[in-house]
């Protein structure tokens, strides 16, 4: 027991970060948030580098409920870079609103996502997957005072609960009909005889947890929440939890579910298609651009999922590696949506204000050209890798028409990116006058992953197919 | 080499972005100026007659694909047509160009990389991501300067000609994990299981022939070529639709040779319908730029018929016609910029009688409606005939709707060049339009000259080509069918018994 302590460092120094960072907030009140934005980024700094430093492992801890391996350790890599570049930006969007809770909520939901990336057991999973979302809850109704985002806390908190009814519907009827709540034992179970009560409990499983990727039909909530919740707060919802959530659903699938891929794999085809289908067909009509990430976000969850229907090391490989250029994408989509004000300082999120963003703010619009471009999969830009190995993981896994049927779904998709482009390239100048702009941090954080997306990231290739192979051994 | 040819203009691109509007100009001649003069060398230390790959780069980038380049003869003579146009385009679009200078340069810049990329590429993956990126810039370019209607025109190609290639991209996962490579010198020689290949084969033509474009695929070209500005008209019709024609003669014929012998009639019919119904079609137009357009689908149908052909003088032919029609092409768009930056329409019953006040333009615009056609002494002649030779061997109906194709080709070119040119200078604004600028003579000149040379010595473009030439044809030996022509070709008969029949008196028209 003792010995296992050793081996969960990230999490306890995200446990002890955020009470600390809490407890400051409770006594020096919310005028110091420099110094607890300051604290959390150590905190999540210490937690990555002791990631790192346990990369190499790969062993279940605390009776085999948990894991410490590479797959659970390349997700929370990405998880709290996303978690802190959140934490970075966020003062300047809420200025004299910014409160202590807010590095708290988002080091306690980062700790939940590690926990749900690392999960070897039913119960583990869910008291992760619960510990990420009530903070979640919380950070989605963040501007008390502003409707929107009450309103995308309300319902991301009832649609959530009910995700989460599902999600545990499902896994008490995988114990019962298993007899355990370990992914080893639910597997052996899966082995044998699919008898319904199995197979119901994978349909649930799989819908509860297909809410947190928002994979279509349980989508709903994620337009609503993306455009109420503040900018910060949806670029974290649309980056971290999405990678703990998919980090999680392959792990189920792959570690508990492995043996009965027969059963899960036509759900997850379905659950990709209609989300590459749906997610491009919605946002067409979108005139908010954060609904359009959104709607983007559903579109991109159903390639990644094309990678976990192979249901090989091959797929997962490209999931990860999905994951991370995925997160790099949208974080920097959301940066630059952040930096959107016009002359009064309102943010501007209607897309038709964007025209002319080209001439009036030239590095702003190249990289958000680049962002939506490389979401659309057009080569050169780095976006184009994952969708090759995704769809190359179909492929050899003989899924030659869900790989052709994803592929030409993704030009609809590429119909409403491009027309973003057009707004803010071939369109007059629109009446908002778009000024603004960011500080240094979101500026160089904007600038870095565009430059990273447009070529440079192919030249990481070498290194990512390394780590990504690393991570996805240990699930086979 | 070739990486510096890649590198000069992207860096070239980069600095445009960040440069004054006439800084970003000369910034664009100078380097599109270098890459040209760099692509001379190539031609000139280009070994004929040796190895079939030359001066191949390989470095382990990317893991999983290599970046590797290398040219054989095909490639060579693309990538000097697309170094050549450039510098033509951004002297085209010096004075026409007034807004957001350096975006634009910059924009044909990156263009030109991705083109000799494309040409250059030695690994599947490679070329892909090339062959996809070119739809970036020309999106930009039709959208941003193009004319009135230039955002469908853009949303068109772009979404057209993307859906096209995502096909291409699943064919090319299938191959390589069927031969376990991405090296195109090593897939050209593979032999894939013939069921494969028809499907490969299939999901090849659907990207091609959209870049080609073939009919019924190429509504795009026409609204893409007339709301895009002049320099973008003639790039597109100059190199990207060659990367269609490429892309048949370097993948689909050598690595599917089963497959494209099998379906060759598609091609045929695809072709032969194309040059009759876009001719006609290009006949009734009153745009002069649509009118060019459609001639273009024509002239490539000549292309993709001269290529099915399988044997040498077709292959030699449709790449000649490929050359030329970049060049003649680009020129005939470029006489159509030259008057439409005088008098902002393109309407061809605006204009009339400028052989009075524009002698040199007509001379000019003359000379290159007669390498369209397929005058002797110019280009289009030896591309055309060595062509119809080859597709007359293969099958005599072919070539013979293939040639009605080029008789309707000289009668649209003719009536269009009888109504701009010839007749009365009656309308006051023609007659105010000045003659030739030095700068738009710097463009038609080397056009002009190119076209003459291509007409009179052609072996220049050929000696180059003949061994890869070959190659392809070897490599389809096996599969091709048995041409109609072969069928009458005896020993020692009487002439009348050979050539009497009624079947084939239509191919000697």
């Amino acid at each position: 027991m003792i010995a296992d302590l050793a081996l969960i460092w990230p999490e306890m120094i995200l446990a002890v970060g955020g009470m600390v960072v809490l407890m400051l907030g409770t006594y020096l009140g919310d005028r110091q948030v420099g110094l607890y934005q300051l604290a959390a980024l150590l905190t999540l700094a210490a937690a990555t580098v002791a990631v790192v430093a346990l990369f190499g492992t790969n062993e279940a801890v605390f009776s085999g409920t948990l894991a410490v391996d590479g797959f659970g350790g390349f997700a929370k890599l990405l998880i709290y870079a996303a978690s802190a570049v959140c934490i970075l930006v966020a003062p300047r969007f809420f200025g004299g609103a910014m409160r202590a809770e807010y590095p708290v909520l988002i080091l306690f939901a980062a700790l939940g996502m590690g926990i749900m990336a690392s999960s070897r057991d039913l119960m583990t999973l869910y008291i992760g997957l619960e510990l990420n979302s009530l903070a979640a809850y919380v950070l989605a109704s963040f501007m008390r005072n502003d409707e929107r985002s009450s309103e995308a806390g309300l319902k991301y908190f009832v649609l959530g609960a009910l995700a989460s009814g599902m999600l545990l519907y499902g896994i008490s009827l995988l114990y019962g009909f298993s007899g355990t709540t370990e992914f080893a034992g639910v597997a052996r179970a899966m082995g044998g005889e699919l008898n319904p009560g199995l197979i119901f409990g994978i349909v649930f499983v799989l819908a509860g947890l297909a809410f947190k990727i928002s994979a279509v039909p349980f989508h709903m909530w994620t337009p609503d929440v993306y455009e109420g919740a503040p900018t910060p707060v949806t670029a974290f919802f649309a980056s971290a939890p999405k990678v703990a959530a998919m980090a999680l659903m392959t792990r189920v699938a792959i570690d508990a579910m492995g043996p009965a891929i027969g059963a899960w794999q036509q759900i997850i085809i379905f659950l990709a298609l209609a989300s590459i289908i749906l997610g491009a067909v919605g946002a067409i009509g979108q005139k908010n651009i954060k609904r359009l990430l959104a709607y983007s976000s559903i579109n991109n969850v159903g390639f990644i999922l094309i990678g976990l229907a192979a249901g090989t090391q091959q797929g997962v490989e490209a999931v990860l590696t999905y994951l991370l250029v995925y997160l790099v994408t949208t974080v920097g989509a959301f940066l630059v949506v952040l930096q959107l004000r016009d002359a009064d300082g309102n943010q501007v999120e209607s897309i038709p204000a964007l025209a002319g963003l080209s001439q009036r703010r030239p590095g702003l619009a190249a990289a958000l050209a680049v962002f939506l471009l490389s979401l659309a999969g057009i080569p050169p830009l780095f976006g184009f890798w994952p969708k090759y190995l995704v769809f190359e993981a179909a492929v050899n896994a003989d899924l030659v028409p869900l790989a052709v049927a994803g592929i030409v779904a993704s030009v609809i998709g590429a119909f409403y990116y491009i027309a973003v482009i057009k707004t803010m390239y071939f369109d007059e100048k629109s009446e908002v006058e778009v000024t603004g702009g960011g500080n240094a941090v979101e500026g160089t954080i904007v600038a870095a992953s565009a430059l990273w997306l447009s070529v440079i990231g192919y030249l990481f290739i070498p290194m990512l197919g390394v780590a990504s192979a690393h991570a996805a051994s240990v699930l086979f | 080499m070739l990486s510096l040819m890649l590198a000069i203009p992207a860096v070239a691109a980069v600095a445009c972005l960040f440069l004054g509007d006439r800084a970003a100009r000369w910034t664009a001649l100078g380097a599109t100026l270098v890459t040209f003069l760099l692509g001379c060398i190539l031609w000139a230390q280009f070994d004929i007659g040796g190895a079939q790959w030359q001066f191949t780069e390989r470095a382990d980038l990317f893991g999983r694909f290599q970046w590797a380049l290398g040219i054989d003869g095909l490639a060579l003579m693309l990538i000097m047509l697309s170094t050549f146009l450039m510098p033509l385009c951004i002297l085209a679009s010096w004075d026409a160009i007034k807004s957001r200078v350096g975006l634009y340069m910059a924009m044909f810049l990156v263009m030109e990389t991705i083109m000799i990329g494309v040409f250059a590429a030695q690994d599947l993956i490679l070329f892909y991501i090339f062959f996809e990126a070119g739809l970036i810039p020309m999106y930009f370019i039709i959208g941003i300067w193009g004319g009135a209607n230039r955002i469908y025109a853009a949303f068109k190609f772009f979404l057209y000609t993307l859906l096209g290639s995502v096909l291409m991209l699943i064919a090319m996962i299938a191959m390589i994990r069927e031969a376990g490579t991405t090296e195109i010198p090593v897939l050209l020689n593979y032999g894939f299981p013939p069921e494969m290949q028809t499907w490969l084969w299939l999901a090849f033509f659907a990207s091609l022939a959209v870049k080609m474009p073939m009919w019924p695929v190429h509504t795009w070209l026409p609204d893409a070529h007339v709301q895009a500005p002049t320099a973008g008209s003639m790039i597109l019709a100059g190199v990207l639709l060659k990367m269609g024609g490429y892309g048949f003669i370097r993948f689909m014929m050598p690595m599917f040779p089963e497959a494209s012998a099998q379906l060759m009639w598609v091609v045929f019919a695809l072709s032969m319908v194309a040059v009759v119904y876009t001719s006609l079609v290009a006949l009734v137009q009153n745009d002069m730029k649509k009118l060019i357009a459609y001639s273009s689908v024509a002239h490539m149908a000549i292309v993709t018929a001269g290529l099915f052909a399988f044997n040498q003088q077709g292959i030699e032919g449709a790449m000649i016609v490929m050359l030329s029609h970049g060049v003649v092409s680009a020129a005939l768009f470029f006489c159509v910029g030259v008057i439409y930056d005088r008098l902002h329409t393109r309407e061809i019953d605006r204009y009339g009688g400028l052989a009075i006040n524009m002698p040199a333009y007509a001379l000019f615009f003359m000379l290159f409606t007669m390498a369209s056609i397929g005058l002797p002494g110019t280009s289009g002649f030896v591309g055309e005939f060595l062509s119809i030779l080859g597709i007359y061997e293969a099958s005599s109906w072919v070539a013979f709707v293939c040639t009605t194709g080029i008789i309707l080709g000289a009668a649209y070119m003719l009536y269009l060049y009888r109504r701009v040119v010839f007749g009365e200078l009656t309308k006051d604004d023609v007659k105010a339009m000045p003659d030739l600028s030095p700068r738009e003579w710097a463009i038609m000149a080397p056009l002009a000259a190119v076209a003459l040379w291509m007409g009179v010595y052609p072996e220049s473009f050929l000696a180059p080509m003949r061994g890869d030439v070959t190659t392809v044809v070897a490599r389809l030996a096996p599969a091709k069918p048995a041409g109609d022509a072969h069928l009458a070709l005896g020993e020692g008969k009487p002439a009348e018994a050979t050539h009497g029949s009624a079947h084939h008196g239509g191919g000697v028209q």
